[in-house]
């Protein structure tokens, strides 16, 4: 079966069940009240943009940190490291937001106009988890000989990360730090429990306004797909551009 | 050359303290003439790589003195680094860098540690590449190229940086038997074009031809060490003899 013909067929089976499901609950679409909020689901749509891209910033920073301490020959450094991405991964975001929040960022008596670096500031803590190991199993995957050919042809050790490690272990990571991208997207999501103005904190506003459920959530699924879709593709796209045999 | 090593030790401490220390060179002395050519023989494990490694700066000994022409070698990392510049090494496999193309990896000790320009690095390997037949593979990435032209292409990037001495272990012992003369054919002609090299091999119809003095590294010390003909031909010595009939009849 061509490619494009298994798509439309999974596409139309989906749309197919979908309209049987909506048909049998006997709505009454109230689009037009919706419409007059749309104002709100841009603006919160591009708030989600604007956090998913400072947290994969901040988080590859992160990351790149952990990993580095991953890695490290110092067992205290090693140890630092372990502890934050077991804790992290090993603990749903939504407390780690409450407790940055409510917790510590209280303590510092941080104002109530910084929720949004606290916020960008945590998810990135999380995410950074995540993109610790990506970039550990990058720097892993530059094998010692490279190391040893790098320092006999006389490269100091930042040519050697330069000039061999990162050009080999970026290509590598590329595609992982893509896919991170659209788990950031869709979890920032949950910056609204700390009255983050992004879509889907957005999206609930109208909703208690409207008391337009599904008007006012299904925006939101189009929404994150639009994002996420492309990158998925993008990734996907980066794997295959950056596959080449090791020689 | 004329190398002297004197009381070379090398031991390895085990960094989780598990294994005892093992002491891979143990009081290792060596003294040739004025040659151009020291090919290192003997057993697997003995020590040769370990040797090597520490006559190339890659790695520093346990005590003892190295000296080429009366040059210590240094002890301090800088100073070591300053001196692999002024060498090259080749390994059995895996020099050059899989992300870049054979001519990138020509041009990236040129350029990046020797200070020429990208112009005047393409002119400095032009003639070499034709030389040795490579030059229809200098835009392939090394997974696109056989395991012999890689090593001929690792050991071009050694000579364009034009060492005083280049250091070989086992170039040849990763490779098919067919690929193996093209590399040996072209070890050979670094000996024509009086390149000094210390090269460790098993192949010992290739280090009689080359070789001005041999060593024989066994058990970290050397076992004997002679003119490449007096070694192969005239050696007594038990030991030598049945590991040189085992590798010749190999
Ligand atoms: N970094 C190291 N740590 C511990 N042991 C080592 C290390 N490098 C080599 N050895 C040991 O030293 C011995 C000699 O190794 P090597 O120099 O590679 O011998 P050869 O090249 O003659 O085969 C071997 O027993 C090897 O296991
Ligand atoms: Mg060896």
């Amino acid at each position: 079966m061509p490619r494009w013909l298994a798509y439309t067929l999974v596409l139309a089976l989906l749309a197919a069940g979908g309209a049987w499901a909506f048909a049998s609950l006997d709505m009454n679409w109230n689009w037009g009240l919706v419409w007059e909020y749309r104002a709100a689901f841009v603006r919160g749509w591009w708030m989600t943009v604007a956090l998913s891209l400072a947290s994969l910033l901040t988080s590859s920073l992160f990351g790149i940190i952990a990993a580095v301490m991953l890695r490290s020959r110092f067992t205290f450094a090693q140890a630092v490291a372990r502890v934050y991405v077991e804790l992290i991964r090993g603990t749903p975001l939504l407390v780690q937001l409450l407790i940055g929040w409510y917790v510590i960022a209280a303590a510092l008596r941080v104002g109530s106009d910084q929720r949004y670096l606290v916020g960008v500031l945590v998810l990135s803590l999380f995410s950074g988890a995540y993109m610790a190991e990506i970039f550990r199993g990058g720097l892993d995957a530059i094998p010692r000989t490279q190391l040893d050919s790098a320092r006999a042809i006389g490269l100091t050790p930042w040519q050697t990360l330069r000039l061999v490690v990162l050009p080999q272990a970026v290509r590598i990571v590329l595609p992982a730090v893509a896919g991170q991208l659209v788990s950031l997207v869709k979890d920032s999501s949950l910056l609204s429990v700390i009255s983050i103005a992004e879509f889907t904190f957005n999206a609930r506003n109208v909703n208690s306004a409207t008391y337009s459920t599904l008007e006012s959530y299904l925006p939101l699924a189009v929404g994150y797909l639009a994002l996420t879709l492309p990158l998925s593709a993008l990734s996907r796209w980066l794997e295959r551009r950056f596959r080449y045999e090791a020689a | 050359m004329n190398l002297a090593i004197n009381g070379l030790v090398q031991r390895f401490t085990d960094p989780d303290g598990r294994r005892p220390p093992a002491t891979v060179l143990d009081g290792l002395n060596l003294t040739t003439g004025d040659i151009q050519a020291l090919v290192l023989v003997g057993p697997s494990g003995g020590g040769k790589s370990t040797l090597l490694r520490i006559l190339a700066g890659l790695d520093v000994s346990t005590s003892g003195t190295v000296a080429f022409d009366g040059v210590p070698l240094p002890r301090d990392e800088k100073a070591l680094q300053g001196y692999r510049r002024t060498v090259a090494t080749v390994f059995q496999a895996y020099n050059l860098f899989p992300h870049l193309t054979a001519m990138q990896n020509l041009l990236l000790p040129l350029v990046h540690v020797h200070g020429l320009t990208e112009p005047e690095a393409l002119e400095r390997v032009r003639e070499p590449l034709e030389r040795f037949g490579l030059t229809a593979h200098a835009y392939k990435r090394p997974a696109e190229l056989s395991g012999g032209q890689k090593q001929r292409i690792a050991i071009l990037r050694a000579l364009v940086v034009q060492p005083s001495r280049l250091f070989l272990d086992e170039p040849t012992s990763a490779l098919d038997p067919e690929m193996t003369g093209e590399v040996l054919e072209m070890i050979g002609e670094l000996k024509a074009l009086g390149t000094q090299f210390v090269l460790v091999t098993h192949e010992m119809g290739f280090a009689r031809k080359v070789a001005d003095e041999i060593a024989f590294i066994v058990d970290g010390s050397v076992g004997a060490h002679a003119p490449a003909a007096d070694f192969l031909d005239r050696c007594t010595d038990p030991r030598i003899r049945l590991f040189l009939d085992r590798t010749l009849h190999a």
